[in-house]
């Protein structure tokens, strides 16, 4: 980008166009219209599937025998489905699992990632070429799924959470965009600070990581929806029913129609609709995202191109 | 590098002396690099598999099975190549990537310059709000909300019954379904696609427009002439991606949707290794079809690349 050019994001993150230029054209009624319409086709498509999923977890089981099915017209607003979760049984405790899975592992994730980004931002440190290397070189080859799994195995992380950790943990793509952002932050400041006596430690601690704000809460949010989203490794390492993240009982749930444990009485005793409880499991899958994406969006297009252009 | 040559030319400092002023960042490196060489170099060698009878129960686990397992030489690849659902995969494969890339790929251009057209904020900023959300779901859920919605019990089949018709259930259907497939991921990230492309037109000079304005160019010449141009080096940049890339079109996604539709229509490369590895226990065998996709995938990115600079991109590394 020219150092000339505007910032079309305001504040907000939001694309923020200049106001129309005097000698442009008005457009015409037919294409306003056109336009209008595209968006609103786009939108539909991405909402309307939404509002079934939420509305339908929100209707008691006769709306739903009613509707013959999913609901699109909601009529009064049950929560039947949602007391039951989470009252127990197997899909309370998957949330759980998951969220517990999603803290740890972005924690954990931030805290390698930020070490590692911050320790290669210093061009002509002493092994920071080879160091480089072998993280970019793992961007053109993967071990491939047989190799990692038996060595998983051989670690003996089956049916541990560190399995559902620890292979995944490093995303080389989201420390090249950290390391990007620190080697922006002005070096007068830190060398000033190290003038002043500061350590690495500390220079990262105290300055780097304040002035990083944005590119932390972007690479956060990127690492926590990989640990929600995530249901593969799950589903490989892990055998114990018991331990399944909420994203395989969905899967087990929705997809393949079985009943959740413990309230298969309820659904068989006509109390509760089965579909309502799957559709209260979808929103509960995508709420956490949901609610937090809008939140950091307005970060996206750094953490997006500091990728896209150093990667 | 600009400070490195001032520092050789200056005479580098003694390795101990830069040893001891770096030793904290080096020591920062280490975690991250460790779980990379664990996690992602280690296996790499754990691919001898692929040219072994391996049996994970000859050895007290699996790393030691791999000493002990009889070698074949090429027999896995042998079996593989003779094998018509391994070139049923393949051709699976590249009809998905080439299907991807027609289908797919320009959406995000056109909302881009959609979004960008757009001068009302408030329209702007919830049309963008909406676009980017359904990149955060996961493949479950947008694999599940499709089957929502086209499936045999979805709500399409559920209206068409009740005014009589007779159901569909679009998510079965093996001739539709790299079509729907496709469709899964425009739903999911074309939305999330826009972000570049809105950055590129953002660094095209307004007063490129206003000449051509002045020049007698129309609407339609200003975006052949100025917005396209603009856009081209970023268009290049995510198609040698996307083409390095080629052999790995949706895994979870495809995976997820594989007992629905039947391998038939849905096995690729992927899926393939999956299913004679992990699920069937054909280690070597499974081993063996990774590392061919691996190989070929690397050829792929380097040609890719090597493509982009002779096209005069920039392309993913420099040279």
């Amino acid at each position: 980008m020219t150092a000339a050019t505007r910032d079309p994001w305001d504040r907000a993150g939001r694309w923020a166009a200049p106001p129309r230029p005097a000698w442009e054209e008005e457009p015409s009624k037919a294409g306003l219209a056109g336009k209008g319409l595209v968006l609103v086709l786009a939108a539909c498509a991405i909402l309307f599937p939404l509002w079934i999923v939420v509305v339908t977890s929100l209707q008691s089981k006769r709306t739903i025998d009613a509707a013959g099915g999913l609901v699109v017209v909601p009529r009064g607003v049950s929560l039947v489905a949602y007391r039951e979760l989470l009252t127990g049984g197997q899909v309370q405790r998957a949330a759980l699992v998951s969220l517990g899975v999603t803290l740890t592992g972005t924690l954990f994730s931030m805290a390698v990632s930020v070490l590692c980004a911050y320790g290669l931002s210093r061009a002509g440190s002493l092994g920071h070429r080879g160091l480089l290397m072998l993280l970019l070189a793992t961007m053109f080859f993967g071990a491939g799924l047989i190799p990692t799994y038996l060595l998983v195995q051989a670690l003996g992380l089956t049916d541990t959470y560190l399995a559902l950790i620890l292979p995944s943990a490093v995303s080389v793509f989201n420390i090249l965009v950290l390391r990007a952002f620190f080697m922006g932050i002005s070096p007068e400041l830190v060398d000033s600070a190290r003038i002043d006596g500061a350590g690495d430690w500390r220079i990262l601690w105290q300055i780097v990581m304040p002035l990083s704000r944005p590119v932390l809460a972007v690479i956060s949010l990127f690492y926590a929806v990989g640990y929600w989203s995530a249901w593969f490794n799950a589903s490989i390492y892990l055998t114990d029913q018991d331990m399944m993240p909420l994203q395989n009982v969905m899967i087990q749930l929705v997809q393949k129609q079985e009943r959740p444990v413990g309230l298969a009485t309820q659904i068989n005793t006509g109390q509760l609709s089965p579909l309502a409880v799957q559709m209260a499991v979808m929103v509960m899958a995508l709420l956490p995202v949901a609610v937090l994406s809008p939140f950091v969006q307005r970060h996206f297009k750094k953490g997006m191109l500091t990728g896209a252009v150093k990667g | 590098m600009t400070e490195e040559s001032a520092g050789q030319r200056e005479g580098k400092p003694a390795f101990r002396l830069r040893l001891r002023r770096d030793r904290t960042l080096i020591l920062m490196t280490l975690p991250a690099i460790a779980l990379l060489l664990v996690f992602t170099y280690l296996p790499v060698l754990g691919n001898v598999v692929a040219f072994q009878d391996y049996d994970p129960y000859l050895g007290d686990n699996g790393f030691s099975a791999m000493f002990l397992s009889p070698w074949t030489g090429l027999e896995n690849f042998r079996r593989i190549f003779a094998d018509p659902g391994f070139w049923h995969a393949v051709q699976n494969t590249f009809v998905l990537f080439l299907l991807q890339l027609v289908l797919y790929f320009p959406i995000p251009v056109a909302l881009a310059l959609l979004i960008n057209s757009v001068v009302r904020p408030r329209v702007r900023a919830v049309a963008q709000a909406v676009m980017y959300l359904p990149h955060f779901f996961s493949w479950v859920l947008v694999v599940t909300v499709f089957q929502q919605i086209l499936g045999g019990a979805g709500i399409i089949a559920q209206t068409l019954r009740r005014h009589g018709h007779q159901g569909i259930d679009l998510m079965t259907d093996p001739g539709i379904f790299k079509f729907l497939v496709t469709a899964e991921g425009v739903w999911k990230d074309a939305g999330w696609g826009i972000i570049v492309f809105l950055a590129a037109l953002s660094s095209v000079p307004p007063d490129l427009y206003e000449a051509a304005a002045m020049d007698g160019a129309g609407r339609r010449r200003r975006m052949w002439h100025i917005t396209l141009p603009a856009l081209r080096p970023v268009i290049a940049l995510l198609l040698v991606l996307r083409v390095g890339d080629a052999l790995t079109v949706g895994f979870e996604q495809l995976l997820l949707q594989r007992d629905a539709v039947g391998p038939g229509a849905s096995e690729v490369l992927d899926t393939y290794v999956w299913w004679n590895g992990i699920r069937n226990q054909d280690f070597g065998y499974a081993a063996a079809a990774g590392l061919i996709k691996g190989v070929i995938g690397l050829g792929l990115v380097l040609t890719a690349n090597k493509v982009a600079h002779l096209m005069g991109e920039q392309g993913v590394y420099e040279k």
